[in-house]
């Protein structure tokens, strides 16, 4: 582990705690998103960054008071677009928890292969974006061409590349076909090899190893205390995964491990994330395997939507933490209070304590290593 | 026509007429490899991450250097307010200079250098540090202090990769007994065997001297994994920052015309310059395919890996690159005590 | 010693990197050049929503019960009819798309008992103003009509068939498609 020292302050006369504000200003050239950091630094290394964000506040959880719960399906997917059928799975959960609406088997399934196939693109446009961070310009390109594929079968099925609108109280808004099925199984042995040369080309590389071992440490009591869920704490040694914690979905019927690396440094996280694609994979596997006949969508799922009054909630693992969408209601069609508890804004705030007295580039490799997007955070 | 032809040669070999031939040849030389090598580096880019690269500026888009140097040419050529006028504007042309004048001792072929100099090594290395000296000027009459940090990494980052560079060139200077690049390329004939890459009976550490070589080439024209320069404009400005249209674009041509010294140095150096590997036919030809295959492996090797870290960067060069080039010295210098032979 | 292996298997790492990037090299592009070349869109391609002709009358199937308008949480619709002479229901005289505000949910579509609305597979758009994007959809419609009968009268001509771009399988097939009961909204 790198232990970083705030150079001596009596160096040749230089006046001591002489700090200046840098701001990453709100638009970045990495795809961070607008994310504003103030970062006090004494030459090259931070004093204090301070996270600002709020630049697109969308008021997604005031939108939830002006619209019917099928109304606010749209919106689930653009909170986190790259993990959008996760983030929908969250609504969808809470209500039909809430109102009582079982959901065919097929559909489970169904739900469970979209929302792993959106976790590995997800990932894939994480791992691409981090690597243009720290400079290596080509992995994007590789892990678009991959992510093409993905897009292409979600496509056939939903008619749309990146905010599904796809889960329906209930079930499903359409059947898969045969071109899906057939599809996804050409994509798991497709993505098999490709995870192998990723390996090669970048994981093993020991630019890269240079670049995140022990950089950007981040402890299990941090991650607790601020609440970092997802691969940031699962990169920290505590195997907390909500598919696990709180099984929803059909889950535990299938067969997959939650890696967990014990460093807590960026290249821990980073691994975790690379072995959660050949999770998924696995996981996708089995669904296709088990997949069952018969509808997708419940019957007698009633035409006007009212919850009954009370509190609910329902969890899910997103590709970043746990997204958890919380329903207050009170017997009317709209809800009372819609609270997104988004995993990128806990992921987040560990930022300013993490980064004290690290090199600029080592902050800003920190940050791509948490993962985040930035609408997420502002919702 | 034969006579002619002759005649107009023998005329241009006189002394004025040579001059100016070769200047002419070196300055349109560079200015093309300097255009020209953007795109290779660009359809290199693309082939790399399987795209097509440019295609519309016309056929192949060959016709993309022009495009882009008329934009850079249309642009105000600013000067910020408070900025020391004549270093500013004067910058780009010291960066220039030095690469054109150390291309007038390289050997293209069979007594085609332009200057027969006995220490012509020599004096590539001289001038090599001036055009470090002039990003550094550059930056510091832009009076922006994110400019003048990021040249002064470049020049640290100049400085520690000056030193393996330079160990490396006197081991084979050493082993070829002189610093004369025409001599150096004429030890180098017969087959592939007897080029100084290979020449292991001397210097068995002769590969690994020919790696130092290159990433310290790589270190010294500021490109990847070495590129702190450029790609610190991410989150600090860049040196160049104050520099619009063709200020920059100076700049930036100068960048390509030092990976195209570094790559005809190496290939006089250590692959044989204009010796052919089969030696049959041996001229300018060999020498411009070697170039061209190391300008290759430039573009391949900067877009495959990500950039190193500030710190490993001069860990890699003080604590790896100097102990090992200091160890290939050593032991040539006691091989060739042993053998007693200078070649 | 430890140092040297672990520069050698650096050094090693390096040289698999470049060796990876090299096959790419030699590999076929996978990109498409658009506009030179274009793409086909999937069958459930979710492009703007289109109406939907009744294939005997050639009149549009829609009969202003405005559930779409209702069930759109973007408020993008507008629908207007009257009832025609000797007709029972009301007959679409004027459907609005406020494209610029859509979110392509599906709420509309799904919701439609008649199926007078679906999907378009238009993804070209682009324009200069904001005003190109305000459909109007009775218009385009109309268009689409036009061009069926000037194929059927002259079937070597360019323009495509809109009957062409029908397809059974952009509804939706969830039960809740047909099974509307009353007003309000769909779930």
């Amino acid at each position: 582990m790198i232990v970083s020292e705030p150079i001596s302050r009596s160096v040749a006369g230089s006046a001591p705690n002489e700090t200046f504000v840098l701001n990453l200003g709100p638009q970045h050239p990495a795809t961070h998103g607008v994310l504003r950091v103030k970062m006090t630094m004494d030459g090259e290394y931070v004093v204090r960054a301070e996270p600002v964000c709020g630049y697109i506040h969308r008021m997604q959880e005031k939108m939830g008071e002006n619209r019917t719960y099928a109304q606010y399906l749209p919106n689930t997917s653009r909170i986190d677009y790259l993990s959008a059928m996760n983030y929908t799975h969250g609504l969808v959960g809470v209500v039909e928890r809430a109102a009582r609406i079982q959901v065919p088997p097929r559909a489970e399934y169904i739900r469970v292969i979209t929302s792993e196939l959106n976790r590995i693109s997800s990932h894939l446009v994480w791992w691409g974006a981090f690597l243009l961070d720290l400079g290596g310009f080509t992995p994007l390109l590789y892990a678009f061409d991959d992510r093409e594929m993905i897009l292409d079968l979600l496509e056939g099925i939903t008619g749309a590349r990146l905010t599904y609108c796809y889960y329906r109280f209930g079930g499903l808004y359409n059947d898969v076909d045969e071109t899906f099925l057939k599809g996804a199984r050409r994509f798991v042995a497709h993505m098999r090899p490709r995870l192998k040369m990723y390996r090669a080309l970048v994981t093993e590389n020991v630019i890269l190893r240079k670049r995140l071992i022990g950089i950007g440490p981040i402890s299990a009591e941090m991650c607790r205390k601020y609440g970092a869920t997802g691969p940031v704490i699962r990169g920290s040694g505590v195997s907390y995964d909500v598919r696990r914690a709180e099984p929803y979905s059909v889950y535990p019927e299938l067969d997959f491990d939650i890696p967990a690396y014990p460093e807590g440094d960026s290249m821990a996280r980073y691994l975790v994330r690379m072995d959660e694609m050949a999770q998924s994979l696995r996981i996708i596997e089995q669904a296709l395997d088990k997949l069952p006949g018969g509808p997708v969508m419940a019957e007698k799922v009633p035409r006007v939507l009212k919850l009954p009054a009370g509190d609910y909630c329902y969890a899910v693992e997103a590709a970043r933490g746990r997204f958890m969408v919380r329903v207050v209601s009170d017997n009317k069609e709209i809800a009372y209070r819609l609270k997104l508890r988004t995993p990128c804004l806990s992921n987040l705030s560990l930022f300013e304590e993490a980064s004290q007295g690290m090199l600029l580039a080592d902050a800003l490799a920190l940050l791509g290593s948490l993962d985040l997007v930035i609408p997420d955070i502002d919702r | 026509m034969n006579a002619l032809f002759s005649k107009v040669i023998t005329v241009l070999d006189t002394e004025p007429y040579r001059l100016v031939v070769w200047v002419v040849a070196i300055v349109s030389f560079v200015a093309l490899n300097a255009a020209y090598l953007v795109w290779v580096e660009r359809k290199g880019a693309g082939r790399f991450q399987r795209r097509p690269g440019p295609t519309e500026v016309g056929p192949a888009g060959l016709l993309q250097p022009v495009a882009d140097g008329l934009k850079l040419m249309s642009k105000q050529l600013l000067v910020p307010a408070g900025a020391d006028s004549m270093l500013f504007r004067g910058a780009p042309l010291l960066v220039m200079a030095p690469v054109l004048m150390s291309l007038a001792v390289i050997p293209f072929g069979r007594g085609l250098a332009a200057v027969n100099l006995n220490v012509g090594l020599l004096m590539v290395f001289a001038l090599g540090p001036i055009n470090l000296m002039a990003i550094m000027f550059g930056a510091w009459s832009s009076r922006n202090k994110y400019a003048v940090m990021s040249a002064a990494r470049v020049v640290s980052q100049n400085v520690a990769y000056e030193i393996p560079m330079l160990l490396v060139v006197t081991t084979i200077a050493m082993v070829s007994g002189t610093m004369d690049l025409n001599q150096i390329v004429e030890q180098q004939s017969g087959a592939f065997w007897h080029w100084n890459l290979f020449r292991v009976w001397v210097n068995p550490l002769m590969p690994v001297t020919f790696l130092i070589f290159y990433i310290c080439m790589l270190a010294e024209t500021n490109r990847a994994p070495f590129d702190m320069v450029e790609a610190e404009s991410e989150l600090v400005a860049g040196a160049y920052t104050e520099y619009a249209g063709m200020g920059f674009g100076v700049f930036f041509m100068a960048e390509y015309a030092n990976i195209v010294l570094g790559c005809s140095l190496a290939t006089v150096l250590f692959l044989g310059g204009w010796q052919s590997p089969f030696s049959f036919m041996p001229g300018v030809t060999w020498f411009l395919i070697k170039m061209y295959f190391l300008i290759f492996s430039v573009v391949w090797i900067r877009w495959t890996f990500p950039r190193t870290q500030f710190y490993g960067l001069l860990n890699l060069s003080w604590k790896i690159l100097i102990p090992v080039s200091l160890f290939t010295l050593i032991l040539s210098a006691a091989m060739i005590k042993m053998l007693r032979a200078p070649s | 010693m430890n140092a040297l292996r672990e520069i050698y298997g650096g050094f090693k790492s390096l040289l698999i990197g470049m060796r990876i990037t090299l096959g790419q090299f030699f590999r076929p592009t996978v990109t498409v050049r658009y506009p030179h070349q274009s793409l086909k869109m999937p069958p459930r391609y979710r492009g703007h929503i289109e109406l939907v002709g009744n294939p005997e009358t050639g009149k549009p199937l829609c009969f202003v019960c405005k559930l779409c308008e209702r069930a759109c949480p973007s408020d993008c619709i507008n629908v207007e009819g009257a009832k025609l002479e000797g007709d029972k229901r009301k007959s679409v005289t004027s459907y609005k798309l406020d494209f610029t505000k859509c979110s392509l949910c599906g709420s509309c579509v799904e919701v439609c008992r008649e199926g007078a609305i679906r999907f378009s597979r238009d993804y070209n758009l682009a324009g200069l103003t904001k005003e190109e994007f305000l459909l109007d959809l009775v218009k385009r419609f109309q268009a689409q009509q036009a061009a069926v009968k000037a194929e059927i009268r002259n079937p070597k001509s360019e323009v495509r068939s809109a009957k062409s771009e029908l397809s059974a399988e952009q509804k939706p097939q969830g039960q809740l498609a047909g099974a509307v009961k009353d007003g309000g909204s769909v779930s």
